[in-house]
Parts: structure tokens; sequence; C-alpha cells
């Protein structure tokens, strides 16, 4: 067995498990980055708006989320919710409520800079043509928001992906718990942690990296 | 603007409504267990031997083997938690689990945080040393050279009791053991169970002792509070102790590990008497 560390990917159906850890990991990253964007946009609407408190609450959200360690929101949710209030969550709804209350904030942020990032003179442009508030935001806000958006949307998304590795500290099997499995279960092989981390390298690489060719193509479209 | 703070009013009292379908308050007791038809534990994940997942991505284990035990006898279902180190008190004081049987060692500090049933598993001090010089009776030792690891029980273990003792100390445990290899010492202290399985793989090497110093046990642990699962389970590892269970659990899941001439009593503990 000395120096076959590969083999132990192969034993059984340790394969399978790996694969199906991903799926998990994709899940509540797919859920979450679905839930960020639309209410995201939303956090981003309040962040503009002229009430105080809807820009204070955002505030704090929003810095909470910038100070707070991820790891520390999941065992709040997880584990603290459970003590103080009697609320018994499954890990991956914990996960899905932490990431989205992250992915919220950051996204709102990011919508929020890409729209004030607009130059004044084309909405006042826009509507000395004679153009009416929605058609403005129709057709020159909203498309050039969204070019300016994209590029950090995806850099943030690829960011929710990679920290749901997080998520095996509050018992959910995903890629990441599985390769720890199969290492725990060969622990005499010394080179299977080589071959196990090599390939959850790679599993995340094949998820992240179709997300920013996607990106870069859109990008170089639009322009 | 207003419609929007609305919006995310509503939809954060409907994520509290749904959480609160879920509400748990407190530890589950024996009855409550018994009616839901499952049983929540807490296991390692990792351990091998004594909680892992196998090629096959089923449980198994020395821990597991006493679970799935638990639930056939409560008449439940099991259902695992995989729990690590660091957070196996917290996930009884959060109430995510009904039992922990993750390697639990007992020590009086986790003892105020979470209630102990009857051990199942026994740790002390092993030596190994060379089966051309045989260290069967610490006395041996006096005056020759043990190796030991920094910062372990051993080393306090012995430095306190047997001072006659040569200590060569290692920084890490595979240091150490290339140490004994290289013949730097006349034995080497540790775990049991660890001098044990590395004795296995290196032929030429027997752990001429294989239970010394204070005794540690491993116990399974319910929420602090919970009396009536913990009285069943002590009532439970009694009674198995009358059929032996705790041997045929080391016969199917760590003789494999420990080797055939290792006395299974020296890590066994039967109906919880030590």
């Amino acid at each position: 067995m000395q120096g076959l560390g590969i083999s132990v990917l192969f034993k059984g159906i340790n394969f399978q498990r790996l694969l199906l850890g991903l799926w998990v990991t994709l899940r509540i990253a797919l859920i979450t980055i679905g839930i960020s964007l639309v209410l995201g946009l939303i956090f981003g609407l309040l962040m503009m708006s002229r009430s105080k408190i809807a820009r204070a609450v955002c505030r704090v959200w929003l810095e909470i989320v910038r100070f707070m360690p991820q790891l520390v929101l999941l065992y709040i949710v997880y584990f603290g919710f459970a003590r103080l209030f009697g609320v018994n969550l499954d890990g991956e709804t914990s996960a899905v409520i932490v990431f989205s209350f992250w992915g919220t904030a950051e996204m709102g942020d990011l919508f929020r800079g890409a729209l004030t990032s607009i130059p004044k003179h084309q909405r006042e442009s826009a509507a000395a043509l004679g153009l009416t508030k929605a058609q403005i935001n129709r057709y020159i806000l909203l498309p050039q928001t969204a070019r300016r958006l994209l590029p950090q949307a995806i850099n943030l998304s690829t960011r929710i992906i990679k920290t749901t590795a997080l998520v095996k500290m509050i018992n959910v099997t995903e890629v990441l718990k599985v390769g720890q499995q199969i290492i725990g279960q060969f622990y005499r092989e010394p080179s299977a942690a080589f071959w196990v981390y090599a390939t959850v390298f790679l599993l995340y690489f094949l998820i992240c990296w179709p997300i920013s060719l996607l990106a870069g193509r859109l990008e170089r479209y639009w322009n | 603007m207003k419609r929007f703070v609305k919006v995310i009013a509503l939809a954060l009292s409907l994520v509290l409504v749904l959480a609160s379908a879920a509400l748990a308050d407190g530890f589950r007791t024996l009855d409550e267990v018994k009616e839901s038809g499952k049983i929540t534990i807490g296991l390692f994940h990792d351990k091998k031997p004594f909680g892992y997942v196998d090629e096959n991505g089923e449980y198994q284990g020395y821990d597991v083997y006493l679970a799935r035990r638990l639930a056939e006898d409560l008449g439940v279902e099991l259902d695992i938690v995989a729990v690590d180190a660091p957070n196996r008190i917290e996930f009884l004081q959060s109430f995510k689990v009904d039992v922990i049987l993750a390697n639990f060692t007992y020590t009086d500090e986790r003892a105020e945080q979470v209630d102990f049933a009857l051990p199942y598993m026994k740790v002390a001090l092993g030596v190994v040393s060379p089966e051309s010089a045989l260290v069967t009776d610490v006395e041996q030792l006096n005056g020759k050279k043990l190796i030991v690891s920094k910062g372990t029980t051993a080393e306090t273990y012995f430095e306190k009791n047997y001072p006659d003792v040569e200590l060569v100390k290692y920084d890490s445990y595979t240091d150490a053991y290339l140490g004994l290899l290289d013949g730097r010492g006349d034995g080497l202290s540790t775990d049991n169970t660890e001098v044990l399985a590395w004795a296995i793989e290196n032929p030429g090497f027997a752990v001429g002792i294989e239970s010394l110093g204070d005794l540690d046990t491993i116990n399974p642990a319910v929420s602090k509070g919970n009396e009536t699962l913990l009285a069943w389970i002590n009532e439970e590892i009694v009674k198995l102790g009358e059929e032996n269970f705790f041997h045929a659990d080391y016969e199917a899941t760590l003789r494999e590990t420990y080797g055939e001439n290792a006395d299974a009593d020296s890590l066994v503990v039967e109906g919880g008497v030590l």
C-alpha cells in the first residue's frame, strides 16, 4: 500500500461520496447565491433609501457581516439559537441562513456601488430625451449597472462557494468532510491526505473555474 | 421604500415561524426519544478504529458498534450526527444530540457541563520495547532510558512516580518513535492504544506493559440533567456487561488494529466496572 495513496480514492464508493459531498457544497452555495441576488437588490435599494432608519439598519447589518467571522455566525445560528430560543435548525438550513445573511449584505453593497457609480448625466440626458422613469431604469440604468456589478458578483459567488467548507463544523457532510473521513479511514497511509486534498482542490476548481470563464466571456461580449 | 421594509419584515417573520416549527426546548427524555422512534447519537466520523466512515459510506468502529446496540435495544432508529473533538460538549448543550459516544474521556471539568454514564473503555499508559530486551515491569527501567513525548501524560507520570527512570524527550510522536527505532532508549511510553497499534506495524517490538498509571475512562455522555436517559444507559451498560458485549465489540472493531496478542482487558470495561 505504501506510496499508493491515490488508490484510497477508488476504494468502495469513496469517489461517489466525494461527488455527493460536492453536490451538497454546490446545493448550499447555489441556494445562497440565489437568495443573495434577490435580497441583495432590495438591500441595495434600501441602502440608498431616504429613510434614515433603513439606512442605519443596513449599515449595522453590513458591518456585522464584515466583522464577524462566518464560522462564528454559523455557531450562533446552529448552536446558539437552539440554546437561547429553543430553535433547533439542521446544519444545512443554518448554513443557508448565515451565508444568505452575509451574501445579501455584500451583494446589496455591490449593487449600491454599481448603481451610484453611473454618472448623473446619464439619467439627466435620458430624461431630457423624454424617456419615462421606468424607461430610464430599464434601458439606461439597469444595463449599465448589471455590467459593472457582474465581475464583483461573480467574485462574491466564488467566495461563497469556497466558504461553504466551514459547514463541516456544523454536521453537514460536504466535500471537505467526506475527504477527512477518507483520510481518517486510511490513517496509516501517509500519502492518502495529499491525494484526497488534491482531489478536493480539483473539485472546487472545477466548479469555480467555469463561473469565472462565463463571467469573462460576458464582459467581453458587452464591451 | 416603505414597501421594501414591509417585505423584509414579512420574510423575517416567515423564517421565524418556520424555525419555531422545529422548536426544541431542552433535552429529550427517555420517553420522548422512544416516542419519536429515533435516537440521535454523536459519533466521530474520522477516528479509526473508534468512529469512522468506511469506503462504503457506512459508520464503523468501537463506539459505533455500541451506538447501534443502544438504538436496537431501545427499539428506535439510529440517527448519527458526525461530531469533532472540540464541539462535542456544544452538541449536548444545544440538544442537537441525545447522546455523545465519540470516545469521550471523562474529566472533572467536562463532568460539570455534561452528565457521564458508566465507562465502556479505559485508556492508560503502555510501554513498548524491543522484543530482544522486553520491558515487562516498570522496575526494569530504573537507571535506563525511556523515550517519551513532551507534554504527554507519560512524561508527567514518570517524572512524578519513577524519578530513577532516565527520560529521553522528543517534541513529536513521530520523532519519539524514530528514536526508539534508532535505539536511543530502552523503551517508549505513551497511551496504550497508541503503542499497541504501533507495535503491530513494527516487527521486533512488543508492548511489555499494557496498562500503567492513572486510568482515564471513556464514557457515554448526555445533556446535563437528563436523568431518565442517563439511568437507562447505565442499566443498559450493566446488562450488556453480563453478555460480555464489549469484548465482542473489541473483537469486531479493535482486534484488527491491536493485533492477535493484545489483551482486550487492557482497554475494555465490562458493565461499567473498572
